[in-house]
């Protein structure tokens, strides 16, 4: 084995640790791993403090590259482009710029009112829950490098012709009046020391954690479900790799729930695990992050239904077209 | 002193209010602390990443939950100016 690939298993996807735990549940609980209950008390244990600590390590050093890129800073770079080159820009700093539910209508609002177009700040809402720098390493921490960037890419490439049809379909006249008409300021960003980057970045660590801790513990408990209990013929039957409609039930099945890309991770890595596609599971877990209702809601403020509709059905359409063909192709990733 | 949080009322605008009234009250200062939830006006103040901290009109810290004692430092430059 060459050193990339001991770093990768031992760093990435810890099988040290994988081994640690496998010890633990066998001689301080006495199960076997290979029983439904030794083996899914050994994916729970594992899959938390695996999570855990990727989670913590790469909040931090992403949260130092974010600080770099504040939604102000943001606009101004997009607002030298036009184009589907401001797409593309704006579907990649979707992924880069520090984000929350609660602030996508002041971004929104901010975005349009410079001058933006409506598609490129739309191919930035789409991108930013769906594609996080995070997730990249998750994704090759459970599957591998391969699917991660995959699944980066057409991520990407969904952000970038959604936002780029929206942005063709004239439908301006559908964005509440105020978020033109508004005289907006310009606030002056302070530079940071690196001593504030250092802070912002640990600071994000904790409330990020906080924020997601639960998506994780559930998600990971409902991985370790599907891992050792859920017969295999019933998620078959329903999610198989032969089913035409497996991509379909997966997708509505997620786009009510909502849960933070780390909570789905385990659920995915489970589902792939019990033979469902690729395609499938990326389907799912897209449908989960991208859609949220709350955030939904809050875009009705400054948008009109039809808009709204219009961009739930361009991501749920993208979603499933991603899905058929990671399905099709899937032999080139496992 | 006139002091306003902008943010559509998620926790951490809740959190940000809570650290400027524990900052004033360290300060020993007496200040009108207005939470603002309307996006018109959050936008008029050209914030794009909530919570923001508005002290006399002028906007100080965007996207960042202040501990106490950073307002405090931002509301003594304040009041030195």
């Amino acid at each position: 084995m060459n050193i990339f690939g001991i770093l990768n298993n031992q760093l990435l996807k810890m099988e040290w640790l994988a081994r640690l735990v496998e010890s633990l549940v066998e001689n301080v609980f006495g199960l076997d791993v290979s029983t439904p209950v030794g083996g899914s008390l050994h994916f729970f244990i594992y899959d938390i403090i695996k999570i855990f600590i990727l989670l913590s390590v790469l909040i931090f050093v992403i949260s130092y590259i974010q600080s770099y890129f504040s939604p102000e800073r943001t606009k101004k770079m997009l607002g030298r482009l036009d184009g589907i080159s401001a797409n593309i820009l704006g579907a990649l700093l979707g992924t880069l710029t520090p984000f929350c539910s609660c602030s996508s209508i002041p971004i929104f609002t901010g975005f349009t009112n410079a001058g933006l177009p409506l598609g490129v700040t739309f191919s930035f809402l789409i991108s930013s829950p769906l594609v996080d720098l995070a997730s990249i390493i998750l994704l090759a921490s459970i599957f591998n490098w391969k699917i991660a960037i995959a699944y980066v890419i057409v991520g990407l490439i969904l952000a970038i012709i959604g936002g780029t049809v929206i942005g063709k379909s004239n439908l301006e006249g559908y964005v509440a009046p105020f978020v033109y008409s508004n005289d907006m300021a310009e606030v002056e960003q302070a530079d940071l020391t690196r001593k504030d980057r250092v802070n912002f970045s640990s600071e994000q660590v904790l409330s990020i954690i906080k924020r997601v801790w639960l998506y994780v513990v559930i998600g990971v408990g409902v991985g370790a479900a599907i891992h050792n209990w859920i017969p295999e013929e019933i998620i078959s039957a329903l999610l198989g790799h032969d089913k035409w409609y497996s991509v379909l039930i997966a997708t509505f099945v997620a786009l009510p729930m909502y849960a933070d890309i780390f909570g789905t991770l385990p659920i995915a890595e489970a589902l792939v695990a019990k033979g469902v596609g690729l395609g499938t599971v990326l389907s799912f877990m897209m449908a989960v992050t991208a859609l949220s209702l709350p955030s939904l809601i809050m875009l009705k403020n400054v948008v009109k239904m039809k808009l709204l509709l219009f961009f739930l059905g361009i991501v749920i359409i993208g979603i499933l077209i991603i899905g058929y063909s990671f399905n099709i192709i899937s032999f080139l990733f496992i | 002193m006139d002091i306003k949080v902008l943010g559509p009322g998620c926790k951490n605008c809740e959190t940000l209010a809570v650290n400027t009234e524990k900052a004033l009250a360290e300060l020993k200062k007496e200040a009108n602390i207005e939470k603002v939830t309307d996006f018109k006006v959050i936008a008029k103040y050209g914030v794009l990443s909530t919570p923001g901290l508005v002290i006399n009109g002028k906007v100080l810290s965007t996207g960042k939950v202040l501990k106490p004692k950073q307002i405090m430092k931002l509301i003594e430059k304040v009041s030195y100016e």
